[in-house]
């Protein structure tokens, strides 16, 4: 298990994983990144005609794409892409909802924070890639240990967040709603959800590169399916133009979903953008 | 005036924190009426901000009674703060339509009110925009204007132009006149200025230190609709000078 050892050394989640690097990517131009990645493969290329590097250790540019279009064209990489990906979006779905409305309760009660502490920074101590070997014994191999893994690798985040955006709702906004007669009701829709959105969003993007992570650990531990599934049989098989491709899915994967998470902060935070102009 | 509308007994207030108690108002009485416009004066720490907060419900006395006439329930109350206190995440007119859309007003209703509120308060440019693209005048507007667009039944201001410069306030005090003029509803109002004081309201109560009580309860009887000259009129500065003398008294 020397890959989740590396995994979990380098990914251990914390509160606050933000990710500069991703950010500054979407930020800039789009053609700036197409030249560093022509850059970054016409290297690649330079290393393995020079240095002459087995097969097995490096393989070349050309021999991974022959892989990645073999492997789309008979249909293996997509199933099992879409496994992963269900894995990862089935556990942020589940952990950002129990997360949420967990926090949003620990938000309003300083008591029932209190009683759960000591079950919160547990979880948030233990790392989740030493506890799967035991969710896969208990659950299976099957897609539901993983799901439950990527749950509980985004919860803690994703509550932290939600913690943060509920208490930071103004006072006096609060007073205001009282002083309209508003119901607890119309006080979650109109002040607390659209006050605290733009931190939820922030965790839920946090949540989303977590997911990722807690999908091929799973994977690694053991199943049958999955990109991190490919990974290992690549591993096994001295095969790492498979091992390559499957990354790089992983990689398109995580930052879509990022993209995608990040799409939707700005969409609904539209009033920042005035805020600093 | 002889309509009353609330009516406040011996209302005491304490807050509790680690040190103790903090005794912040103690045995205030007063009454107001239907269509009153009242404007309460007192040093900083007297308890002003905590009245209002009692009246408007947001917090429960210690001792006496808050009564009002009429409704048994507690009534719908506008408020405005020293700062606008907008949601930054609504534009202009949201902002506006937020107690109707607490009311459940149907959506067309609520568009035609809004947009006669905005020409109101002289905002129909700005009506889209966000409250962060506002200078402090203009989101005052849109506070005042939500305040009055639920119809409420009683208006509580605190010190709402207390953030803005000289002039835009004498301003904003005419414009509030105005609007008010044409809804006449109870109006409570803290303010630090005397002639704001004087030039708006039919009645002051001047506050002494901490704990509040009332020392001054002043009739202010120059006729409506009041023009800027009359702060120049020998009977306004009279009256501005000895209720300056008075609070200059509570402090010292
Ligand atoms: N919720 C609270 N808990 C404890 N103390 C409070 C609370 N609210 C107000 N106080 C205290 O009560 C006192 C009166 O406060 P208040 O805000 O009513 O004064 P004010 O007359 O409005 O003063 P200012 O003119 O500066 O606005 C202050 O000393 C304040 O610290
Ligand atoms: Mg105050």
């Amino acid at each position: 298990m020397r890959n989740t050892y590396d995994l979990r050394h380098t990914d251990m989640p914390t509160a606050d994983p933000e990710r500069p690097t991703l950010e500054f990517l979407a930020r800039h131009n789009g053609w700036l990144v197409l030249v560093s990645l022509a850059l970054t493969v016409g290297i690649w290329s330079l290393v393995i005609d020079w240095g002459d590097l087995p097969a097995f250790l490096l393989p070349a540019p050309r021999a991974v794409w022959q892989k990645f279009m073999q492997m789309l064209l008979d249909g293996t990489l997509l199933r099992h892409a879409w496994v992963t990906l269900y894995e990862v979006l089935l556990g942020l779905l589940a952990g950002s909802l129990v997360a949420t409305s967990l926090g949003y309760a620990l938000s309003k009660s300083p008591l029932l924070e209190k009683v759960l502490s000591p079950y919160l920074v547990a979880n948030q101590a233990v790392p989740t890639v030493a506890i799967a070997p035991l969710l896969i014994i208990w659950f299976g191999p099957g897609v539901f240990s993983k799901v439950l893994i990527c749950a509980l690798i985004v919860f803690f985040p994703v509550m932290v967040n939600t913690i943060i955006g509920f208490r930071a709702v103004s006072a006096n906004l609060y007073d205001l709603m009282r002083s309209m007669r508003a119901t607890r009701a119309q006080t979650l829709r109109l002040l607390e959800l659209p006050a605290a959105l733009p931190v939820l969003f922030g965790g839920l993007r946090i949540g989303a590169a977590l997911s990722v992570i807690g999908a091929v650990v799973g994977e690694f531990v053991g199943s049958d399916k999955g990109l991190g599934f490919l990974i290992n049989v690549g591993r096994g098989q001295y095969d790492t133009a498979l091992v390559f491709v499957s990354i790089i899915t992983l990689i398109l994967m995580a930052l879509s979903l990022y993209g995608l998470a990040m799409l939707a902060e700005k969409r609904t935070t539209r009033w920042k953008a005035a805020d600093r102009g | 005036m002889t309509d009353g509308f609330l009516e406040i007994q011996r209302l005491g207030m304490s807050f509790r924190d680690n040190k103790g108690h903090l005794e912040v108002l103690r045995d205030v009485s007063f009454s107001l009426g239907q269509e009153e416009f009242l404007c309460v004066l007192g040093p900083s720490g007297s308890g002003k901000s905590t009245l209002l907060r009692l009246i408007a419900g947001l917090l429960k006395p210690s001792e006496g009674q808050i009564n009002f006439f009429g409704c048994e329930c507690q009534p719908r109350v506008g408020l405005v703060f020293q700062y606008a206190n907008l949601m930054p995440w609504r534009t202009v007119r949201q902002n506006i339509a937020l107690p109707l859309e607490l009311q459940q007003v149907p959506a067309p209703e609520i568009e035609k009110r809004v947009d006669a509120m905005i020409e109101l308060v002289g905002l129909t440019e700005f009506s889209h925009s966000w409250p962060s693209e506002l200078s402090g005048g203009m989101a005052q507007r849109v506070a005042i204007a939500r305040a009055f667009i639920q119809e409420p039944d009683l208006l509580l201001l605190d010190e709402p132009f207390g953030a803005l410069d000289a002039l835009t306030r004498e301003r904003m005090g005419a414009e509030l006149l105005n609007i008010w003029q044409g809804q006449r509803i109870p109006v409570v109002m803290v303010t630090h200025s005397i002639s704001e004081a004087l030039l708006l309201s039919d009645r002051v109560l001047v506050f002494t230190r901490r704990p509040g009580q009332i020392t001054q309860d002043v009739a202010v009887n120059f006729p409506r609709p009041r023009m800027e000259e009359l702060r120049y009129s020998a009977a306004f500065q009279q009256m501005e000078r000895s209720l300056r003398d008075s609070l200059r008294e509570t402090v010292n």
